[in-house]
């Protein structure tokens, strides 16, 4: 399935854009994912650390993604 | 909820505006906090701040912290304003306002909502320097 995933802060540096597409299998994992965003953008493992948010919401690691949800990259938030 | 009053925008906050809000007859205390930009980090000049928010993810996590406020003081109404966009040293990022009986509940619940956010919401500084631009706590 493809995926868009939304990018903000830094994670939009590193992508070089606010949205990328990505092709996973369709029982992808958080976990998947993030490999995958490593192999093509290994800046993203220099991060103090980062989450991904599926649908508005922090996702764990072996959370399931599914087509049309929105991912976005969360790194260090610095609000305030 | 009329107890709660979450904002995200990118037009100046005003303070009084948001101290007339959370004024009520039934509270006996008010906690304000507000953020301003500081205009220099350790010791180098600070020259702007860019605040940058995935907002409707900012909004629902703003609005999780108040909830959680509620629920764990006595607390009458809880006020969340945060700014996106270029911000000016001395400019006002963030106020949080909480009103409660008594001053005990409403200053622990102010201090645990800007703890929170800061930890949570979604939102993004970059911060502007003479010689170049950072993202702040993105790196190690």
């Amino acid at each position: 399935m493809k995926i868009n995933v939304l990018a903000f802060g830094v994670a939009k540096e590193i992508f070089g854009s606010s949205l990328v597409s990505l092709e996973l299998t369709n029982d992808a994992t958080i976990y998947n994912l993030k490999y995958l965003l490593e192999q093509q953008y290994p800046r993203l493992k220099q991060l103090a650390s980062y989450m991904v948010a599926v649908n508005n919401e922090y996702a764990l690691p072996g959370d399931t993604i599914h087509e049309r949800d929105e991912i976005a990259i969360i790194p260090p938030v610095s609000g305030g | 909820m009329n107890n709660t009053q979450i904002v995200l925008s990118s037009e100046s906050l005003n303070v009084q505006s948001c101290i007339d809000w959370i004024m009520s007859p039934e509270s006996g205390g008010i906690d304000v906090f507000i953020g301003t930009v500081r205009n220099a980090t350790k010791g180098k000049p600070v020259l702007k701040l860019d605040f940058e928010a995935y907002e409707p993810m900012a909004i629902s996590e703003m609005e999780k912290i108040a909830q959680q406020a509620f629920e764990k003081w006595p607390v009458q109404k809880v006020l969340i304003h945060h700014r996106t966009g270029t911000l000016q040293v001395g400019e006002v990022p963030v106020i949080i306002a909480v009103s409660a009986a008594h001053r005990d509940a409403a200053f622990e619940a102010c201090r645990y909502i800007i703890d929170t956010l800061k930890q949570t919401v979604p939102i993004w500084k970059k911060e502007a320097f003479e010689d170049g631009e950072v993202w702040v706590a993105a790196h190690p």
